[in-house]
């Protein structure tokens, strides 16, 4: 009964905070409420026995990220966008029953659903058994991921270059 | 305790991700589009975490991982990107971004 009542406040917080994510109009409210969702979903995590994939959604998604998204909507002015007339008009409706239409037909692939939720035994989503997936059977993806993050890092940084350096770099 | 039932996950994942996929649709502003592909990457994520729990591999959970530094990167570059536009044109408004346009 518990896990139930866990499991529908933390879907229905997470679906509200998405909807506001996509309606509101104020991007700082809208990464708020993007952290609010991934929170409600970090605790499903927790339900389904997955504690450090939950700690990694807190830490690194609503710490990290999130932080970044913030910092990007303060640092750009973006009062006036968004305000006006939208000239594409009726993309709102053409965009909730487009939506509609894909979640029935997912809905009702997820009718076909067969599995069962057995219960796992003790140590299931550890860090221990974690770490053994990724430093053995994953060992090569994450040295990959190391150079994801690098050339990331690296392209962010030559991408958001001040227009001024380009043109003592160009002489 | 009485076990959540799978569909329950599935269809939480399935409204998660049209979300998304709606909020890139109809938003403007390119931050929050951003964000939309934000919430459907999280939808898979509670995908591949309930179907790791279901066939009892932790695989699945590693892939979590991997999703969250293409999340990070993702976002990183598209941030700058968006930083670089917002100098050029002060404005991350998407539908006056048509300067590539022939």
């Amino acid at each position: 009964m518990l896990n139930l009542i866990v499991f529908w406040t933390c879907a229905l917080v997470a679906v509200a905070a998405a909807i506001r994510v996509i309606t509101i109009r104020n991007p700082i409210s809208c990464v708020l409420h993007l952290i609010v969702t991934l929170v409600a979903l970090a605790i499903l995590f927790l339900q389904l026995s997955a504690e450090f994939v939950a700690l990694l959604q807190v830490i690194i998604y609503a710490g990290a990220i999130m932080v970044l998204f913030l910092f990007i909507v303060m640092l750009l002015n973006l009062k006036r966008d968004e305000f006006g007339p939208n000239p594409l008009k009726g993309i709102r409706l053409l965009g909730a029953i487009l939506g509609a239409s894909f979640l029935a037909e997912l809905l009702v692939i997820i009718a076909g659903a067969e599995a069962q939720l057995d219960p796992v035994g003790a140590g299931f989503g550890s860090v221990q058994s974690i770490g053994f997936a990724l430093f053995g059977e994953y060992l090569f993806a994450f040295e990959l991921t190391s150079l994801l993050l690098l050339g990331a890092a690296l392209a962010a940084i030559v991408v958001a270059r001040p227009r001024a350096l380009h043109q003592t770099e160009a002489q | 305790m009485l076990p959540v039932p799978l569909e329950h996950y599935l269809v939480v994942a399935a409204i998660l991700f049209i979300l998304g996929v709606v909020g890139v649709m109809v938003r403007r502003n390119a931050i929050v589009t951003l964000m939309s592909i934000e919430l459907m990457l999280n939808a898979a994520n509670l995908l591949l975490v309930v179907f790791a729990r279901v066939h009892n591999d932790v695989g699945g959970q590693v892939m979590v991982f991997f999703v969250l530094t293409v999340a990070a990167a993702e976002a990183a570059v598209g941030l700058a990107i968006l930083v670089a536009v917002y100098r050029r044109k002060g404005s991350i408004d998407v539908d006056g971004l048509n300067i590539l346009k022939g």
